[in-house]
């Protein structure tokens, strides 16, 4: 699923990183946990969240995640903006909850890690 | 080669810079990404403990074309239960540690999985944690 499709299925934006919404994703993984997303193994994930703080850029970072999907429109503050910008990390958003946007997504064929 | 970091205690806004030049360095002296992922995943988790949990510290890398050699260490209060503490699931973390997405005991853990080596020494003086993690791939 490309990002630009994960965008149409959720009515979500953009809020950076328009350049990549042709980039595809197979795999999903929602938590407002970010040691939990320091045990994954696996690299290209979407990262699905309601927890919008630099943390979670920082996680995302550290964990090779370059696409993060906030739910119940949660907004990112522009100095995680920016910390995605140089790290080249898509931020979108979704005024869906969690449940429901995980829902949706995994209809659709975005897998579960577990 | 040496690399030195202080770590400001309850400043989460800075928790993860150490990581993040480490990672870049790494990535220029082209250690694969697989192994890059193991020491920053380890670093982090340890830089977010000591804002966490300390009254400061300091994270001092020491790199090698073989290792990478952690050693995070901080001012107290130390670790009262080191075997409770690398329990999956036990944390004495503060609600605001929580907030932050942290605090769910799986930090000492995480940390213990991606280092080949690991040794803690603690006291209410502080702690002083060795990770070592070598660049070749298993």
């Amino acid at each position: 699923m490309t990002l630009r499709e994960v965008l149409d299925n959720v009515k979500g934006e953009v809020i950076c990183g328009e350049d990549q919404l042709d980039h595809s994703v197979e795999l999903g993984f929602a938590t407002d946990l970010m040691s939990e997303v320091l045990t994954i193994l696996d690299d290209d994930i979407l990262l699905i969240t309601g927890l919008s703080n630099i943390q979670s850029i920082r996680t995302a970072e550290m964990s090779d995640i370059t696409q993060i999907l906030f739910v119940r429109g949660k907004m990112p503050t522009p100095n995680m903006i920016e910390l995605a910008k140089e790290n080249n990390i898509v931020l979108m958003t979704t005024q869906f909850s969690m449940f429901k946007t995980s829902y949706l997504l995994y209809d659709k064929g975005l897998s579960p890690i577990y | 080669m040496d690399k030195r970091y202080a770590i400001p205690s309850g400043d989460f806004t800075h928790a993860g810079q150490a990581s993040s030049e480490i990672k870049r360095l790494l990535k220029q002296l082209n250690i694969p990404p697989k192994i890059i992922k193991r020491v920053v995943v380890s670093l982090y988790e340890a830089e977010v403990n000591v804002v966490a949990h300390s009254l400061g510290g300091e994270v001092l890398c020491s790199i090698d074309s073989e290792h990478i050699k952690i050693t995070v260490s901080d001012r107290g209060p130390g670790i009262p239960d080191v075997g409770l503490a690398m329990s999956e699931g036990y944390s004495t973390a503060s609600q605001e540690v929580r907030e932050m997405g942290f605090g769910a005991g799986m930090g000492l853990p995480n940390m213990r999985n991606n280092s080949d080596e690991m040794d803690i020494k603690t006291s209410p003086e502080g702690t002083s944690i060795f990770m070592n993690i070598s660049f070749k791939e298993n």
